[in-house]
């Protein structure tokens, strides 16, 4: 490698000239450009977390500031694992991420296979299916619980309109065996751009020269979807399902406006319950080992999925 | 145009695209149902079958900027003749209005919060990019890690402490409280994005201009933040946009003075019952900002939403 004309002058002008010339040293300006950012999420990301991690420990309750607060060890952890609610809980969350996932999968990548295809056009209803996903979810949310209302509703005509039933007959969010099935439907119309775009850029990422070369051998339209565009796509769909479930396994806006985690508690998901125990029951401590749980679980996932991730992209 | 296998037939086309626009009209359903209702009358609103050709009336927004009262006829025939337009929409409906509502407020304080913190969030995400991509900081990859890991908490499991933090230091429901916490949340994403926007800029252009004899200071920002501009300005809107949506710490710290529109804009009721059409009225103006917003930043979607992860 040969210096650079400045690399040159540098290595000829005395340290303290060259100092001078260039103001502070590239450490210095470094560490003042990078300070401001790390101190702010120091303050408000990780001393909460620290802060978090130490009440949990504690029977500390945020509307009784005078009571005695006092170290009761794993006392909270271990009432949470042995709630049958929380299980209850996790299992509505179980439903709502598998589902979620599954259909927006599914529907993403059906779209962005059919809009790589080309078509005059594509660019602009891209950019319009990708709307809904970047909307308030509370707003929307709060705006879905229009269409599911029982007669009066969109959502319940339109399906009244194709079944035949009654659109008074059944309600979306007040029914304990519909209601988990309405916020997979609203996550689904909400999110369902975000893994298609992801996986748009995946099929636009495989070369063209592959293909000719599978038709120069003959391989058919099908084998070349499983053995080429699926493969090669792969990668960008786990990274799509990754970023789903970390923003579904923290789903609280959309949800909670939608049904408010009921009717029972039905589609009470852990972040619905967290609030509820932390900000409705006051009960600090436990609720702080729930959410230092939900913490440890999401990162621990996370970290195994991208391990999985990197292997498949290795390949 | 030269043949090519790998060049989808007409009909393939065809096909695609109508499948595609099929879908596209379905999912503006919703959407266009909101903008709808927001110009139609209570009794249309809720009408059974749901109507689509109705006569529009703008009753949503005045009572959505409105708070009104009930008035029997004499006390409207005592008023005099309505003064304003809207003084007459109101009054069709047996109300007089009785001053304005908070939308206005809510929604003044979405725009102060917004900006505040993309602005801070800017600043502070450019100079930490601009380290990051150019100089060696020690810890480099786990600092960026540790940066991206704090999107990973749920917003409900930082805010118990943010709660009891912002309430000792007085910042509950306060602007400055939440333009500082919309500014650390969003930090991640403007650092990762603001770093894979400069790392395209070629580090020559800041050589050439350091031999020119300017300090480092300069060229960044003479040379670096220039080529950057489009790059700053899509990670701006997408930070805007982020804390123009944010509802679970708006809900949890603000309840007043500092409420943001999202936790305000479901709990407009009408004198009886839900007031729908004010409500669409209000999510209307609260989102054809963002949609407009989402078409300026079309081609920087795909990065904003994966953090840069993928760059087409």
């Amino acid at each position: 490698m040969t210096l650079s004309p400045m690399e040159t002058a540098a290595a000829k002008t005395p340290d303290s000239m060259a100092k001078r010339i260039r103001g502070l040293s590239n450490r210095t300006i470094a560490w003042i450009f990078v300070a401001p950012t790390i101190f702010l999420l120091l303050a408000v990301n990780i001393f909460p977390l620290i802060w978090t991690i130490r009440l949990s420990f504690t029977n500390f309750r945020v509307n009784r500031p005078n009571n005695d607060v006092e170290w009761v060890g794993l006392r909270n952890y271990e009432r949470i694992l042995n709630d049958p609610d929380v299980w209850n809980t996790m299992q509505a969350t179980a439903h709502f991420l598998i589902w979620t996932i599954t259909l927006q999968v599914l529907i993403g990548f059906a779209l962005a296979y059919l809009i790589n295809k080309k078509f005059k056009g594509n660019d602009m209803w891209t950019t319009i299916i990708v709307f809904p996903m970047m909307l308030s979810p509370a707003v929307v949310g709060n705006f879905w619980t229009f269409l599911y209302q029982p007669q009066i509703g969109l959502f319940n005509y339109v399906v009244a309109f194709f079944t035949g039933a009654d659109p008074a007959s059944f309600s979306m969010i007040g029914d304990v065996h519909l209601a988990p099935w309405a916020i997979v439907i609203a996550d689904t119309w909400m999110w369902t751009p975000f893994v298609m775009l992801i996986c748009l850029a995946g099929l636009r990422s495989i070369p063209d020269s592959i293909y000719e070369a599978a038709e120069c051998d003959r391989a058919s339209k099908w084998r070349q979807f499983w053995t080429i565009t699926i493969p090669m796509a792969l990668p960008f769909l786990m990274l799509a399902v990754l970023f789903r479930g970390i923003e579904n396994f923290k789903m609280f806006d959309l949800v909670v406006q939608l049904t408010g985690g009921g009717p029972g508690n039905t589609t009470t998901l852990t972040s619905i319950d967290l609030k509820r125990e932390a900000f409705e029951k006051w009960r600090t401590g436990y609720s702080s080992a729930y959410a230092v749980i939900l913490f440890v679980t999401v990162f621990g996932l996370a970290s195994i999925y991208v391990k999985a991730l990197n292997k498949v992209k290795e390949r | 145009m030269s043949f090519s296998v790998t060049e989808p037939t007409k009909g393939t086309k065809w096909f695609a695209g109508i499948l595609v626009i099929g879908y596209a009209c379905i999912t503006l359903v919703p959407l266009l149902w909101i903008v709808a209702t927001g110009f139609k009358s209570p009794a249309d609103s809720i009408a059974y079958p749901p109507v689509v050709v109705f006569e529009p009336t703008l009753e949503g927004y005045v009572n959505l900027f409105t708070d009104r009262t009930r008035a029997t006829p004499d006390m409207i025939e005592a008023a005099g003749p309505a003064e304003t337009w809207y003084d007459q929409i109101a009054r069709e409906r047996g109300t007089v209005i009785s001053g304005p509502s908070r939308y206005g407020e809510r929604f003044l304080n979405s725009v102060i919060i917004g900006f505040g913190s993309t602005f801070l969030c800017m600043v502070l995400g450019t100079m930490a990019a601009y380290a990051f991509s150019r100089f060696k900081v020690p810890l480099k990859d786990d600092l960026l890690f540790f940066i991206l890991s704090t999107r990973m908490m749920p917003p409900i499991a930082v805010a118990i402490p943010i709660f009891l933090m912002f309430r000792n230091l007085g910042l509950n429901d306060t602007h400055l409280g939440m333009i500082l916490l919309y500014t650390a949340v969003n930090l991640s994403l403007s650092v990762w994005l603001l770093k894979g926007f400069i790392d395209e800029i070629p580090i020559e252009y800041e050589e050439a201009a350091l031999i020119d004899g300017y300090t480092r200071f300069q060229a960044f920002y003479k040379v670096v933040l220039p080529q950057a501009a489009t790059g700053i300005a899509s990670t701006a809107i997408f930070c805007l946009i982020f804390a123009w949506n944010e509802y679970a710490f708006a809900v949890l710290l603000t309840s007043g003075t500092a409420q943001t529109a999202p936790p305000f804009i479901p709990t407009i009721i009408g004198t009886s019952g839900k007031d729908w059409p004010a409500v669409a009225a209000g999510a209307t103006i609260f989102l054809v900002p963002v949609m407009v917003f989402t078409i300026l930043l079309r081609k920087h979607l795909l990065r904003g939403i994966t953090f840069g992860a993928v760059r087409k």
